[in-house]
């Protein structure tokens, strides 16, 4: 069969195009000499300068690191527990309706999400800040996490649980000696998506923030309405590059596990 | 030198290692285990041999503490194991899969049992030293689990569940992912490592030629059942039922009706207008009773004439003959249709073979080499 045809050749150019055009327009801005988005005046990196000195935009940046940090890290043990809870617990009373409801939230509109984590808010803090943002992301991110890791849970060998129990562990020195270690790839690259999904996400955010509390794609938002500064092009451009590491770090270290997984299959084999 | 037969079961002074004691296991409606009672003893190596499905990794994985009896007790050492959890359990089990950790090295891996029982240092590195000696492993301590092959994998494991010197080692399946000929060596291996260590063996198995030949005991499950247990040999030569002389090797199950002629001495009346077998039996049939005569195939001599003096004897015509190398499978069509296997040692070369496809031959046995069986 003939891979190549123009056909072919066309799809992939246009829809790459439409994934990635506008953002490597914008990455390109960024880096325009003239303050007017639309007109290139030459290559420059002084809006990434500038960026270095807005006080405001630094601190949106602080607090949405510190948000993702925490909020990813708090979604990971959640979503690990729920994912090991999902796919060893057995079969009890309603498993069915947990599972569902775990990965409910993938599909579930942001905006419900926001609204209904701002109701819920409300009445229990007195005061919205970036705690408030921590709970809210570590609940939407959850269920990603525990997707991730129960896939990989669902291949995992139950004897190898089984075989440290009967050496001597506690059921949680088993998880945390032998399941853990062994899950650890997926556990990571769970983290890792979880981060990405916290940093730049702003309707959520939106809903439950506080004073002094402000994410970056919220400080983006705002300041777009006022007009695109090519600052705000750098600043994007910079937040591209984090999430494309993420989640190149997060597929390469899957990837490897699996590999070497397969490996030690085949020898198994062999 | 006078050597002590091995057979704690048969003195009533000796009280046993395992009890179980009435135990049923249901898992939903699907009873596996069926009130099931049976004493194990110190230092036995006891197999569990079954079809899948019989109930046997159940009975193992209750002993590890895996599974709880739905009814009955199950005893260790005199001790009811009802709410002792596995890690809590002077048992250890060697998976079928050895479930090896494949993020720890070979040593990392035999030492982990030690490392939970919070063993000094020096005493541990002695202990899996010593177990690396034993399974002849040290060459690969450093190695992880994936770096070594399927045999030495199975030693692991091996050196894993010994390490925490457990009263009762529980084998599931230990062989059956190795090729034959090495699965013959190691089960020669581990019948020695049994004996060296003094450990207490329940094996699992399928495959009978390994209950044979490691055990000191075989159980025969069927069902969640124990159908018979014994020394390999009297289960071999004496099988108390058609399903276990079945399962134990080759074996031709003559169907009749029983007819006493003297106090051990049965005639089995199997065709019309044919000479009854005799057999001999310590069973007690009533006359006109359904009977079964099994006969092992290598315990039927056939012979281009009728023998002389032979206590049952029966001519028939070879239909199909099944070359072995060592020995030949003849399959003798008798009168009526039942069809027999008799094998025969090749001693001389192929090309003299005395009998082919389509003769008649006699087939003979003695008094004592069939088994009359009830049921």
């Amino acid at each position: 069969m003939k891979r190549f045809t123009w056909f072919n050749a066309t799809a992939l150019t246009l829809g790459f195009a439409f994934l990635y055009l506008p953002m490597i327009i914008l990455v390109i801005y960024s880096f325009n000499a003239s303050k007017l988005v639309t007109v290139w005046a030459g290559f420059s990196t002084k809006w990434y300068g500038e960026l270095l000195n807005n006080t405001q935009m630094l601190d949106a940046a602080w607090v949405t690191i510190k948000v993702a940090v925490v909020s990813s890290t708090l979604a990971t043990v959640l979503g690990t527990m729920a994912a090991y809870v999902m796919v060893r617990g057995g079969r009890f009373m309603g498993r069915t309706l947990f599972s569902g409801m775990i990965f409910a939230p993938l599909v579930m509109p942001e905006v419900i999400t926001g609204l209904s984590l701002f109701l819920l808010f409300k009445p229990v803090f007195t005061q919205f800040s970036a705690q408030t943002i921590i709970l809210a992301h570590a609940t939407f991110s959850m269920c990603y996490v525990s997707v991730v890791v129960s896939s990989r849970l669902v291949a995992f060998d139950k004897s190898l649980e089984e075989a440290a129990l009967d050496l001597g562990c506690t059921p949680f020195e088993s998880f945390r000696l032998v399941t853990l270690p062994i899950i650890a790839p997926a556990v990571i690259s769970g983290w890792l998506l979880a981060f990405t999904l916290s940093l730049d996400d702003l309707v959520i955010a939106s809903f439950t923030t506080g004073p002094g509390a402000t994410t970056l794609p919220m400080k983006i938002w705002s300041a777009v309405r006022l007009g695109v500064s090519p600052e705000i092009n750098a600043l994007s451009t910079i937040m591209i590059a984090i999430v494309t590491v993420g989640v190149i770090t997060a597929s390469i270290s899957t990837k490897r596990a699996a590999l070497r997984q397969r490996a030690e299959e085949r020898a198994a084999a062999g | 030198m006078t050597q002590t037969v091995f057979a704690p079961w048969e003195d009533p002074n000796e009280t046993p290692l395992i009890q179980f004691k009435g135990v049923t296991k249901r898992f939903g409606t699907f009873t596996a285990i069926d009130n099931l009672t049976q004493d194990i003893y110190a230092r036995e190596f006891f197999a569990l041999l079954g079809p899948s499905g019989c109930g046997k990794t159940t009975m193992m994985r209750m002993l590890a503490g895996f599974e709880t009896p739905t009814k009955g007790q199950i005893l260790i050492a005199g001790q009811d194991m009802a709410n002792v959890p596995p890690n809590e359990r002077a048992v250890n089990m060697m998976f079928q899969s050895y479930a090896l950790f494949p993020h720890l090295s070979i040593w990392e891996n035999i030492a982990f049992g030690l490392k939970r029982m919070k063993m000094p240092k020096d005493e541990m590195n002695a202990r899996v030293d010593e177990m690396l000696r034993l399974t002849r492993l040290s060459k690969f301590a450093k190695r992880k689990p994936h770096q070594i092959s399927g045999g030495q994998r199975q030693r692991v494991a091996l050196a894993r569940s010994l390490a925490r010197a457990p009263k009762l080692l529980l084998l599931d399946e230990p062989l059956g992912a190795l090729d034959k000929k090495l699965r013959e060596e190691t089960q020669f291996e581990l019948m020695d490592i049994q004996e060296k260590t003094g450990t207490t063996f329940v094996i699992v198995t399928h495959d009978q030629e390994e209950a044979m030949t490691v055990a000191s005991r075989v159980a025969v499950m069927d069902d969640g059942k124990i159908m018979q247990v014994s020394t390999p040999d009297k289960i071999y030569e004496e099988p108390n039922s058609v399903y276990v002389a079945d399962f134990i090797g080759d074996v031709n199950i003559i169907e009749g009706t029983a007819k006493k002629t003297s106090e051990d001495g049965y005639d089995i009346l199997w065709h019309d207008g044919q000479e009854p077998f005799h057999a001999k039996t310590t069973r007690q049939l009533s006359d006109g009773q359904k009977a079964f005569v099994a006969i092992r195939p290598e315990k039927i001599g056939i012979s281009p004439e009728k023998p002389e003096g032979a206590m049952n004897a029966v001519k028939g015509k070879i239909i199909d003959i099944g070359y072995l190398g060592n020995i030949s499978t003849y399959h003798v069509e008798l009168p009526g249709g039942v069809m027999i296997k008799a094998q025969q040692t090749n001693t001389r070369r192929l090309s003299r073979r005395t009998f082919t496809w389509e003769d008649e031959v006699w087939l003979s046995w003695t008094l004592t080499a069939g088994s009359v069986l009830e049921r």
